[in-house]
């Protein structure tokens, strides 16, 4: 994950992928667009299930492009750094979110003039 | 710009006379460029959590508005996507190897597809403008999700009315009546107003990669790109690859529930 320079790459400035690399990236990602889409008419047992099959498929394909397509995988650990602080940043800002879901009192209208344009939630407690 | 200001370097013109080397400017906009990505995520992040929050809160909406989507559409926008992912990834090698005439192709190609990708948002775009599933108080359905028009005597309604049950909703227009059926669920424009936000942010972020690779096609054309000058073809692609990283979980997400 260390430096690249002129002396590993030669003359260029960073990693060049191999166009085997770039290739079997493309195919992968094709294909895992047919199975996620296959997937989508399959019954896991469950609206759920399908769910997290899809969002499977998805972040694998999501970590494909990131890790070769964006040569993540060969470039500067601080690159890495910076992109999943980005992402623990929003899980943070989704986590906060959810936490206290079950505690919202959407049907608590304070300003009457001004109602929200959805019918309110009541939960399932 | 003095050109070569530097006698020791083979040097690119474009290496701007305030950074040491070629390798120091190119990590420089490297830099910035994944720090601009870094806060693409957070901005995207404020959609998808209000579509996490509003599918946990209300699913029946989404499992019905997401009737209306054409799987095929998304999925070939998908695979549009993708494959201009990997042209824009085999331009960046292109450069890096002064392989000219393989990166202008690259490039070309990547702009078609991002043209192609906004062609056919703009067939379903126009569709959905068509049958009236918009978003927010314009959710007045024409069809049902078959794609069957509703009968000319049937009694079209938005899906937000006035009525005691849902709060908000215009009071001019008037809940369905006694034993008379509801079009679709409650909220369901909901869905229409989270899909037209993230679609459209995510549109305009492809027709914005338009603009920069007419830019990249032309001075890739002119030849300014070299094996000590090819930061603005990997930026752009780095650019290009999130917009495809949100496509991948925005087709799921929407098209395939």
């Amino acid at each position: 994950m260390a430096a690249h320079g002129h002396g590993e790459h030669g003359e260029t400035l960073s990693h060049i992928a191999s166009m085997r690399v770039l290739v079997g990236t493309f195919v992968a990602l094709l294909f895992l667009t047919v199975i996620t889409v296959a997937a989508a008419y399959v019954d896991f047992g469950g609206r759920g299930l399908n769910l997290a099959v899809a969002m499977l498929i998805a972040t694998v394909k999501a970590s494909l492009v990131i890790l070769y397509f964006m040569h993540l995988r060969y470039d500067r650990l601080f690159h890495t750094v910076i992109f999943v602080a980005g992402l623990l940043a929003a899980t943070l800002f989704l986590g906060f979110a959810l936490v206290d879901r079950g505690q919202y009192e959407d049907d608590v209208i304070w300003d009457k003039d001004n109602q929200p344009a959805i019918k309110p939630y009541t939960p399932e407690l | 710009m003095s050109e070569h200001a530097h006698g020791d370097q083979k040097g690119s013109r474009f290496i701007q006379h305030h950074y040491d080397d070629a390798q120091h400017q190119f990590d420089s906009g490297k830099l910035a460029i994944w720090l601009f990505l870094a806060q693409e995520v957070l901005f995207f992040s404020a959609l998808f959590v209000a579509y996490i929050i509003f599918r946990t809160q209300h699913p029946e909406i989404f499992e019905y508005g997401s009737q209306y989507l054409d799987r095929t559409m998304g999925a070939v926008n998908t695979l549009v996507l993708i494959g201009s992912s990997f042209t824009a990834a085999y331009a960046v090698r292109c450069a890096q190897l002064r392989n000219q005439r393989t990166l202008v192709i690259c490039l070309a190609i990547t702009l078609a597809c991002a043209l192609g990708f906004l062609t056919i948002k703009y067939f379903e775009y126009s569709e959905k403008i068509h049958h009236g599933t918009l978003y927010g108080k314009k959710f007045v359905p024409h069809v049902d999700p078959d794609g069957a028009t509703f009968p000319e005597d049937a009694v079209i309604k938005p899906c937000i009315h006035g009525s005691e049950g849902n709060l908000g909703a215009d009071p001019s227009i008037p809940p369905p009546a006694e034993g008379e059926a509801a079009p679709c669920p409650d909220n369901t424009n909901m869905f229409f107003t989270l899909y037209f936000a993230m679609t459209g942010l995510h549109g305009l972020h492809v027709l914005f990669g338009v603009f920069v690779f007419i830019w990249l096609l032309v001075r890739a054309m002119k030849g300014h790109f070299t094996p000590d000058y090819y930061g603005p073809v990997d930026y752009a692609a780095l650019y290009w690859h999130l917009v495809d990283l949100i496509w991948i979980f925005l087709f799921p997400l929407y098209y395939l529930i």
